[in-house]
């Protein structure tokens, strides 16, 4: 047996002793997923135990180093868990900024003390994050943002305001983007430092989405207080930083584009089938034909380029593609699932309609964020245009 | 499945490229067009391909070819691709050849193998009927037993690379009805045959096509390729690999086009600048790139999970998974051409449309490829099937 299987042997026996079966078959049910934290929320109470438990191997962060937290496993090994996760349609144990941004930013441009202050608490899911950088003057333009930092003695102490901020009344730590120089270009001056929620100057105020759901806030800041060690990379050198942040980020939002369902299950079930076993209605067939191949399309790309990073070839500005694809291609399929549930997916709320139709509906709506968030679809359009094709302008 | 090539595919890819540019094709193919030339082809060019080898890469070693697969001449056929080289690699090499390789007796073999991998002589595919849509299962011809052998009727069109071929595989009904899985047989026969009439068809893309008629052709045993009634599956694994070899083609072709538009894009000036730094067709340059980035994926893909299928039918499901992949990728390519050639020629405004200009050229080739071996409409229905929906 390959060592992958011996692997992939040994995960199948841990998972069937320590998966919790109330948390099996729930995969697609986004509140099984905990986010962690100081305060943390759970839905089902059996997460709070899978979290610690895949913790305790270094699972919710598969391919970080030990050192930190994580599983120190390879994207080959990751994948196998993943798969086995997936074979007992098990939610992962932990979600969360910290994992997907500030995480992976840090082990790239952290020094050793922060790594190690930070990381550990992030994959043992003990502090929850979320990320200032949209204010309500700069969102694509964010390298114009405002909000200020004042150097006095050891601390910043930071006046502004942030907006969008995903998941801020339930965060603990903020990464930001703050402006510690007004004097050059708007990119320079720009740092990218960690702060504390629980400073008394920090104010935050949800914004309801058209989804009914509030998962985004107002940040309001009245000199608050930050270490001057808490700076990643140089002070005035935080656009580097948060570009690279920005990648991870956008990795993930298009990764995203990973199907919750089946789409030719789910229309066979609202469509039935025809004599030779097929969809019945034609032109959704068709429809969920091409939503199937751009997705095995899109995924063989995600592979090609992990193959050729392996392969040791420099990364470009390949993530901007995966976001823009990725998107797209998620809330093309959002749309078609209305189309397959027809009037079954426009519920809001009470009879009528089963629980996953109403999930639906809220999907849908909140799947139109997706070409908006991390830098909207136009936005890296216009980074391919200029820096993959060398177009000018 | 890696998605990467390894350094003996990144040499021979790179070998390709040069040829390719070498062979300066787009011109060539534009001077043969010009002089009405009825091979279509440039016979010098065939046989320098010949001699680097590249005609024998998918055929067995103990039949004097390389034993490589499509991985390889999907590298062959995309540096072709990007020049409109009008050689006929996928008909003689990919199609008819490969039919022979993995149906012929002995003698067959012998006979056609090694001048196929010379560059000697040419076999092509007589598959598609007169009158009727792509449909491997679709077959009006028929071969009506006679004796010892049969009598073969039928009128073919649209042969890739037809007219002066030096033999066909002939598709032929020996039983069934028109639609019928069953029944289908594939026959080797000589160009020369008594009843075999060929005509030259002129299409859009100036390259090489026929109509093949065979009025009463006598048949003998010896002419039979593979089992009798059971010619459809070999027929449909050589179509996909084909197919897939045209998806390299494409591939090719559609980089092309796009480099030389970005390039124009970069130099034509209008209201001071250049028309490259307007939002709206950079949108529309980013978007394609996406395609392409999408299309080099699905090529790779389909061409090696053939490669793991192997020769002669392999296990069903991986059968099937491979089916779907080559149909992804044919979709996906034959909108992508088609979208790309499109916006080219819009991009490059009048001077588009002028024939002296080359985009044009690449447009029309674009459509022949879309609709060879059925288009995304026809793969997407097939890409279902194969995945059981
Ligand atoms: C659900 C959700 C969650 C979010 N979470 C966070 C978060 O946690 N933290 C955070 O900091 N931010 C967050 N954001 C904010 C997000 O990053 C911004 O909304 C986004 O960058 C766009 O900025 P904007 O809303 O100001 O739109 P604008 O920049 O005003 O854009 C408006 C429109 O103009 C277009 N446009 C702007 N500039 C150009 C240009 N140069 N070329 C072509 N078109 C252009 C845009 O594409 C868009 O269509 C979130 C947003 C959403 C929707």
């Amino acid at each position: 047996m390959s060592e992958l299987e011996t692997f992939r042997e040994e995960v199948r026996q841990w998972l069937e002793a320590n998966a919790p079966q109330a948390l099996r078959g729930r995969r697609n049910d986004p509140a099984a997923v905990p986010w962690g934290g100081r305060n943390p929320r759970y839905a089902y109470p059996e997460s709070a135990d899978w979290l610690e438990r895949m913790a305790g191997r270094g699972w919710t962060a598969p391919t970080w180093p030990k050192e930190y937290g994580g599983g120190g496993l390879s994207r080959e090994h990751e994948r196998v868990l993943h798969q086995e996760l997936a074979r007992l349609e098990l939610p992962p144990g932990l979600t969360g900024f910290g994992l997907s941004m500030i995480g992976p930013t840090l082990l790239q441009y952290g020094t050793e003390e922060q790594k190690r202050e930070h990381l550990p608490k992030i994959t043992g899911g003990k502090i929850r994050w979320c990320q200032g950088y949209s204010e309500p003057d700069s969102g694509s333009d964010l390298a114009s943002l405002q909000t200020a930092a004042v150097r006095d003695g050891d601390e910043f102490v930071i006046n502004g305001q942030k907006i969008w901020t995903s998941g801020a009344d339930l965060a603990d730590w903020i990464f930001m983007l703050v402006r510690t120089d007004s004097s050059g270009k708007k990119q320079a001056g720009i740092t990218f430092i960690l702060v504390d929620m629980d400073d008394p100057g920090v104010e935050v105020r949800p914004i309801r989405l058209i989804s009914g759901a509030s998962p985004f806030c107002e940040t309001f800041f009245r000199d608050v207080r930050a270490p001057v060690g808490n700076v990643i990379g140089e002070p005035g050198d935080g656009w580097t930083v948060a570009k690279a942040l920005l990648g991870h980020e956008r990795s993930m939002i298009g990764g995203m584009a990973a199907p919750r369902v089946s789409l030719p299950e789910l229309a066979a079930e609202y469509l039935g089938r025809d004599e030779q076993g097929r969809i019945a209605d034609p032109v959704l067939r068709h429809r969920v034909a091409q939503s199937e191949m751009d997705a095995l399309s899109f995924q063989l790309t995600v592979q090609r380029n992990a193959d050729s990073l392996a392969a040791g070839h420099q990364p470009g500005p390949e993530s901007s593609m995966f976001k823009y694809y990725g998107t797209e291609l998620n809330m093309r399929r959002e749309q078609l699932m209305l189309s397959i549930r027809d009037q079954q997916a426009l519920g809001w709320e009470g009879d009528g309609y089963s629980e996953e139709e109403l999930l639906q509906t809220r999907a849908w709506l909140r799947s139109r964020a997706n070409s908006i968030e991390g830098g909207t679809s136009e936005i890296q359009l216009n980074i391919i245009s200029k820096r993959v094709l060398g177009l000018p302008g | 499945m890696k998605l990467v090539l390894d350094p003996a595919q990144a040499m021979l890819a790179k070998t390709a490229a040069d040829f390719a540019a070498k062979q300066q094709p787009v011109e060539r193919l534009r001077a043969l067009r010009d002089a009405r030339d009825e091979l279509g082809y440039t016979p010098s060019v065939w046989s320098a391909m010949a001699d680097l080898g590249w005609t024998g890469i998918p055929f067995r070693e103990d039949d004097g070819g390389l034993g490589m697969g499509m991985a390889e001449v999907v590298l062959i056929t995309e540096s072709l691709g990007r020049g409109l080289a009008p050689e006929p690699y996928l008909s003689a090499v990919v199609l008819a050849g490969g039919l022979v390789s993995a149906l012929g007796s002995e003698a067959q073999r012998a006979a056609w193998l090694a001048p196929t991998i010379d560059g000697s002589k040419r076999l092509a595919l007589a598959q598609h009927d007169e009158g009727t849509r792509f449909d491997p299962a679709t077959c009006l011809s028929s071969a009506v037993s006679d004796g010892d052998g049969w009598r073969l009727s039928g009128r073919k069109a649209h042969v890739i690379d037809g007219f002066a071929a030096d033999a066909y595989v002939v598709v032929a009904r020996t039983s069934g009805e028109q639609h019928d899985r069953d029944g289908i047989s594939l026959f080797l026969v000589p160009a020369d045959r008594a009843g075999v009439e060929v005509t030259r068809q002129w299409r859009v893309d100036s390259r090489n096509a026929a109509q093949v008629h065979f009025a009463d052709v006598a048949l003998s045993r010896d002419d039979l390729l593979g089992e009798l009634g059971e010619g459809l599956q070999p027929l449909e694994e050589a179509i996909d690999r084909a197919t897939v070899a045209l998806c390299g083609e494409m591939l090719g072709l559609m980089r092309e086009a796009f480099e030389r538009t970005i390039e124009y894009l970069k130099t034509r000036q209008q209201f001071g600048v250049a028309i490259g730094s307007f939002q709206a067709l950079q949108h529309r340059a980013a978007e394609q790139f996406v395609e392409i980035e999408l299309c080099k994926s699905v090529v790779m893909a389909a061409a090696r999970s053939l490669d793991e299928v192997g020769g002669e039918g392999g296990e069903p499901e991986r059968r099937s998974r491979a089916v779907a992949q080559v149909s992804n990728a044919k979709a996906r390519c034959s909108d992508a051409v088609i979208l790309v050639t499109n916006e080219a020629l819009q991009m490059h405004g009048g001077v588009g449309m002028t024939d002296e200009y080359d985009i044009g050229l690449f447009m029309k080739r674009a459509r022949v490829c879309e609709l060879t071996f059925g288009d995304a409409a026809f793969h997407r229905d097939r890409f279902a099937a194969a995945r059981g929906f």
